[in-house]
């Protein structure tokens, strides 16, 4: 028993999220409202909501790529490095550009401009594809793929980017049932090294299966913690009842 | 062989504008390659109407010298370069519009200028370029643009590919995408200016465009696309100078026709997505 402890490689830890009353807008108009939450560190959470709820903008607002208006966001730990994996919306797939190429942009923050890659990093590459289910693919063009093998693909720069901290908005949406459950492994592999993976998703079963962990926003944190608990009826009535237009023309907030 | 290599054994002003074309055509095509990705082909004709007040502005000023035309169209080209990136922020993106309404102005502003001193000559040098004027000065120029092109495009490649390919991607890991963008910007207009003494300012995105744009038929990657681009910009300048030389032609419509007729035959022949493949139909494979 003792030996197998010994044997086992020390896990190393994501940073633990705190939000601290944040507020993050658009127009002025809030998209996330005087939100508190805490994830511990390493821990797999979902983040769930109705459509508007502001589950993007938080996600966002944690990557430090949305403008925080009020309150704040703190991850523990040494500069712990962040990956977010968007929804597709903003990219080019039509951009001429192979599979391997993608994964090895994930290595940018040790790589960055100029640096050039080695035949250890190509490697490292090769193994994110085949752990991904897209072995054959490195010299595809992304152009070829489908929108779940592009998803695979672009899990698997993130299996390159060796990030402490994944944000996930939406991973499995428009994949089939094996490409999702093929992800959802490698979200589970980055649990068990001690990753905090906070991931947006809209299929509660799923929620309730896989993660021990859910916020449950509604614009405001209706209720955070165990799964369980979070995602009871009377908490699930509540994030329904949210009114998803906001008030042209509501006065500032005071709280 | 002696159509091909006559025209530059006899005379010098063949030789400098070859020498000067074939400069143009190592480095326009690589940005006008990033120009069609971004979708932003639009811009470098902006640029290039742009530059032409600037241009007519220095001949205003101080008639036929390279120097002063090169600085006025700096100037206005960077200028138009600044607005044009303020107009699209200001309406968010869709700047289409906005751009066709500045290169109308900035070319009725040049044609204008130029107007009110030179003559008729004066004016078809200016819009369609003149073989005849890639004089000393002018073929620095040229040389000078590529040299320095060159070289600041590959330190920006892998940034302006990301920067292309998956903007948020980039953002988040800390690409500074305005700042290369800029520096990119800055480069076309240098380019757009070296072109238009043997071009003309109507023709000088011509070498930068056509050939980038019928790259997309010759290669899946964007290395491979970059060397389809030069290969045949470098082409459409030879043959684009001979017919011009030979057809008594005004040099740059016949050098970017050249380029038109190696982009139709790269739409038809092409192996990336070429109209030929798409005909001729030939039996799926297994797997």
């Amino acid at each position: 028993m003792m030996r197998a402890m010994a044997e086992k490689p020390v896990a190393r830890r994501g940073p633990a999220v705190e939000l601290a009353n944040l507020t993050a807008t658009h127009q002025r108009h809030p998209a996330v409202h005087h939100v508190s939450a805490r994830f511990a560190a390493g821990s797999l959470a979902a983040i769930v909501g109705p459509n508007g709820a502001g589950k993007t903008t938080l996600l966002r607002a944690i990557a430090g790529l949305h403008r925080v208006d009020e309150g704040r966001v703190t991850l523990t730990g040494q500069k712990p490095r962040v990956a977010l994996l968007p929804q597709q919306s903003g990219m080019d797939r039509a951009f001429p550009i192979l599979c391997l190429d993608v994964v090895l942009q994930g290595m940018w923050s040790r790589l960055g401009a100029f640096r050039g890659t080695s035949a250890a990093d190509r490697d490292r590459a090769q193994q994110a594809l085949e752990a991904v289910g897209l072995g054959g693919f490195a010299k595809r063009p992304v152009g070829a793929m489908s929108a779940g093998q592009f998803q695979r693909l672009l899990f698997a720069r993130l299996l390159v980017q060796d990030a402490d901290l994944i944000l996930l908005d939406e991973p499995f949406n428009a994949v089939d049932a094996r490409t999702a459950a093929d992800l959802l492994a490698v979200l589970r592999r980055w649990h068990g090294e001690g990753r905090t993976v906070l991931a947006v998703l809209h299929d509660l079963d799923l929620v309730q299966r896989e993660f021990p962990d859910c916020l449950l926003l509604a614009r405001e944190a209706i209720a955070c913690g165990p799964t369980a608990e979070v995602l009871s009826a009377a908490n699930r009535l509540r994030a329904r009842m949210m009114a998803e237009a906001w008030d042209e023309i509501a006065p500032a907030c005071a709280a | 062989m002696d159509w091909l290599f006559g025209p530059f054994l006899e005379f010098g002003f063949m030789r400098r504008a070859l020498v000067g074309c074939l400069a143009l055509a190592v480095a326009a095509p690589l940005l006008g390659v990033f120009l069609m990705l971004r979708r932003t082909s639009l811009t470098a004709e902006v640029l290039a109407h742009g530059v032409t007040p600037g241009i007519a502005a220095g001949f205003l000023i101080a008639g036929l010298s390279v120097p002063a035309m090169s600085l006025g169209g700096l100037i206005a080209g960077l200028a138009v370069a600044v607005g044009a990136g303020a107009l699209s922020r200001a309406t968010g993106g869709r700047e289409d519009a906005a751009l066709t309404a500045l290169y109308l102005i900035a070319l009725a502003l040049g044609v204008t200028l130029v107007s009110l001193r030179g003559d008729t000559s004066d004016l078809t040098h200016l819009l369609f370029g003149q073989v005849l004027g890639v004089d000393d000065p002018a073929l620095l120029l040229m040389a000078g643009v590529a040299t320095l092109t060159l070289p600041v495009l590959a330190l920006a490649w892998r940034p302006l590919a990301l920067e292309c390919f998956d903007p948020g991607f980039a953002a988040a890991e800390g690409v500074r995408g305005g700042l290369w963008h800029g520096l990119f910007l800055v480069l076309v207009v240098l380019n757009v200016l070296a072109a238009f003494q043997a071009m003309g300012t109507l023709m000088a995105v011509g070498l930068m465009m056509l050939p980038a744009v019928a790259a997309r038929h010759w290669g899946r990657e964007l290395s491979g696309m970059a060397y389809a681009a030069v290969g045949l910009a470098m082409l459409s300048a030879l043959f684009g100078l001979l017919a011009s030389y030979h057809l008594d032609l005004p040099s740059g419509p016949a050098i970017v026709l050249t380029a038109g007729v190696a982009w139709a035959v790269s739409v038809v022949f092409g192996p990336v997505d070429g109209l030929l493949a798409r005909w001729v139909r030939r039996p799926h494979l297994a797997g």
